[in-house]
């Protein structure tokens, strides 16, 4: 579903992604960690189509075609959902009527009908109980006035609505309370199927005793460091980060000889 | 270059045929309504047209207008005082909200054919000013001209001189009108352009309530000007809520004066809405000069093209315990330039003065221009006053967020320039008004079909 081939990204002149390779393919689910600076937001939003990312180097596959010449809607309309780390606020846009857009926007690119305001009401308020959401946060506007956690749980709630196949969760966890990380997690955990996919990264390994990955992946420097599974992750939460940057580092020097 | 030949056609001979027609309109006026209105006025005219005489059109070294140019009214010999062209009842159709009292005019003089007045509490005047200066010209006394100074604008100095007819809307104690009042004038324009100087005036006794929409329109292409002074009393404890909506066509010319009085625990409230003419200043001067007043003075304009819009604010707290809001946003594309310029006056003795002032300004495209100008003037130690203005671009960030959710660029970019706005929509309280400047904003905006879906 989605392959990532030897990625290099500047931003800014800056190089932040030097070389990531990622295979992810339906029903799996692939953590990728690592600490502050390393990339994974970089990363994230590259997969989505971010204008201001420059791919110096390597390919994005999505359904087995290069992702380069592709905006980040036409992105959204082949099933491609990242959820921000920093939802943006859109005052004065309904967050119901803004996504019943998104959704025929997507709709009518897949050759289906729009849907009618009925129709579509039926259908939110289904995906609504999968994150346990106030229906006063659907007459708001888009994230507005919403907390932290309101925020991250209305980009579950967006991507239950519009039912990607491929979903990247860009630290979705950061600075959420445990109750609303288990809303977050179970809303995931039942949007899993065999035809979807996640790539969920994140900076802390309490949401992975939420979301079972079947791999996890270090990030450090813009690269991949380590490939594992799930214990990967525990691993990572008893030593930290420094064992593998340092490790790298080491390794890197020593292919320089 | 062409501002230098601007600035010495205003002052070559072409100065006088242009200060001749104005004499000749003010004579014309003098003429018709001789009998009709009292001596004192016919004498304040002469008093203005004099001061006009004396002042002239500002050029662009004067500070006030140093950022408007407005030598293509002032080289222009308008055509005064000509007959009201008729206007169609469907060209006034767009104009007219259910439910409300109308009081139409046309290049400047009431239309009683058009205009629709509904039943009125008792004592409560809607109508027209030049009827009550012939007919109940005692009852105006000491109301006319007591607030818009023609001393030192000349636009004022000119409507006072040469105005014809405007609204006068007047609530007596206590008195609720619970439908609001639609005060519509339309240009029309015919031939050569002509010029029309509405004057209103609105008077709310104490503890009245009332509604009031001002707007301005065009029936056809062509170039005028509207030169207009509203005159507003809020008195003790009377609450007013002022609707704008600027939507002429942009062949015209637009330079208003409006004038708020407030006293004591009034409670005044305007927005003011600004998208039509080719050349707009809009002077908002209000004087808080009674103890607990709060007044809000909002407003949006939206302009593309070649088109100018400047609004230039002074609020003067005279009394203590007073609160004034200003928020004025504008989005600008094409070549489009905006003016705002924000003076806050406290004076001596009004403390806890709580004043705010925010201008905010979205530039769609690269020629656009922006001045904005925040002035503070305070002579009272216990104040708060704080002022903001910034001029931006659309957030990049936003927008990829829209994208990221399947909204095309063009949408996102016209979803988000709505958000902007949504904030001064939102506060409009009168539904007609409110759905009027949204469909506005469908129209304009690229893809509005899909902001009319989502919001």
């Amino acid at each position: 579903m989605l392959e990532i081939k030897n990625l290099h990204v500047s931003v800014e002149g800056q190089n932040i992604l030097r070389g990531v390779n990622l295979t992810v393919s339906p029903g799996e689910v692939h953590a990728i960690m690592g600490p502050n600076g390393s990339g994974k937001s970089t990363l994230a939003q590259v997969m989505a189509g971010k204008d201001e990312y420059e791919v110096t180097e390597g390919q994005i596959f999505y359904k087995g075609e290069d992702l380069a010449e592709a905006a980040p809607e036409e992105r959204a309309r082949e099933g491609l959902f990242l959820a921000f780390q920093y939802p943006v606020e859109i005052p004065g846009v309904s967050n119901v009527y803004f996504l019943k857009a998104a959704l025929n926007a997507i709709r009518k690119h897949r050759g289906q009908e729009e849907m009618d305001a009925m129709d579509f009401l039926t259908y939110v308020r289904d995906k609504m109980k999968i994150v346990k959401m106030d229906e006063t946060l659907l007459n708001r506007p888009v994230n507005e006035g919403f907390s932290g956690g309101e925020k991250k749980r209305n980009e579950i709630f967006h991507m239950a609505v519009l039912d990607p196949t491929l979903a990247v969760l860009d630290e979705t966890d950061s600075g959420l309370d445990i109750d609303a990380l288990k809303i977050v997690a179970d809303g995931v955990n039942s949007l899993r199927s065999e035809k979807r996919a996640f790539v969920v990264i994140t900076h802390y390994q309490r949401l992975l005793n939420y979301i079972v990955p079947d791999f996890v992946h270090v990030l450090v420097d813009g690269k991949i460091v380590r490939s594992g599974g799930k214990e990967l992750a525990h691993e990572l939460e008893e030593k930290g980060y420094a064992w593998l940057e340092e490790g790298r580092a080491a390794g890197a020097s020593a292919a320089t000889v | 270059m062409s501002a230098a030949i601007a600035a010495s056609a205003t002052e070559s001979p072409a100065r006088a045929t242009v200060q001749d027609v104005y004499r000749l309109g003010f004579e014309g006026v003098v003429r018709r309504r001789e009998g009709r209105e009292p001596r004192s006025l016919t004498a304040l005219r002469a008093q203005a047209f004099e001061r006009f005489s004396h002042i002239g059109f500002p050029g662009k070294r004067d500070e006030e207008w140093r950022f408007t140019d407005i030598s293509p009214i002032a080289r222009s010999g308008f055509r005064l005082g000509a007959e009201t062209p008729s206007v169609s009842a469907e060209a006034i159709e767009k104009y007219r909200y259910s439910g409300t009292h109308e009081l139409v005019f046309i290049n400047g003089r009431f239309s009683a054919e058009h205009s629709q007045i509904e039943a009125l509490p008792e004592g409560v005047v809607v109508g027209s000013l030049a009827d009550a200066l012939a007919n109940t010209p005692e009852r105006l006394e000491g109301h006319l001209a007591r607030h818009a100074k023609f001393e030192i604008h000349p636009f004022v100095a000119l409507n006072t001189a040469l105005f014809e007819d405007g609204a006068l809307i007047r609530v007596p104690k206590g008195v609720i009108v619970d439908r609001p009042i639609n005060i519509i004038h339309v240009g029309r324009p015919e031939g050569e352009a002509f010029a029309c100087f509405p004057r209103h005036m609105l008077i709310a006794e104490e503890s009245s309530q009332v509604t009031v929409v001002e707007q301005y329109g065009s029936v056809g292409e062509g170039a005028y000007l509207t030169c207009p002074v509203i005159e507003v009393s809020t008195e003790d404890n009377a609450v007013i809520d002022h609707y704008k909506l600027q939507r002429e066509s942009t062949d015209a010319f637009h330079v208003s004066t409006f004038q708020l009085h407030q006293l004591r625990d009034s409670n005044f409230s305007s927005h003011s809405i600004s998208w039509g003419g080719g050349l707009v200043r809009n002077d908002v001067n209000a004087i808080l000069a009674g103890e607990g007043c709060e007044s809000t003075l909002n407003g949006l304009y939206m302009v593309e093209g070649s088109q100018l819009v400047d609004n230039h604010m002074r609020v003067e707290h005279k009394a203590a315990h007073c609160d004034s809001h200003e928020l004025f946003k504008g989005i600008l594309e094409g070549r489009a330039r905006a003016v705002f310029n924000g003076r806050i006056y406290v004076h001596k003795g009004a403390q806890k003065t709580d004043a705010k002032q925010t201008n905010r300004n979205l530039l769609l495209s690269p020629t656009a221009l922006c001045n904005s100008h925040p002035q503070l003037e305070i002579f009272a130690d216990d104040v708060k006053c704080t002022h903001g203005s910034t001029v931006g671009q659309l957030d990049e960030t936003a927008v990829f967020y829209l994208r990221s959710r399947g909204i095309g660029e063009e949408a996102a970019k016209s979803l988000l320039t709505y958000a902007f706005a949504a904030d001064i929509v939102g506060r409009i309280k009168v539904p007609e008004v409110r759905r009027d400047l949204e469909e506005f904003l469908f129209r304009r905006l690229p893809r509005g079909e899909v902001v009319r879906q989502a919001v």
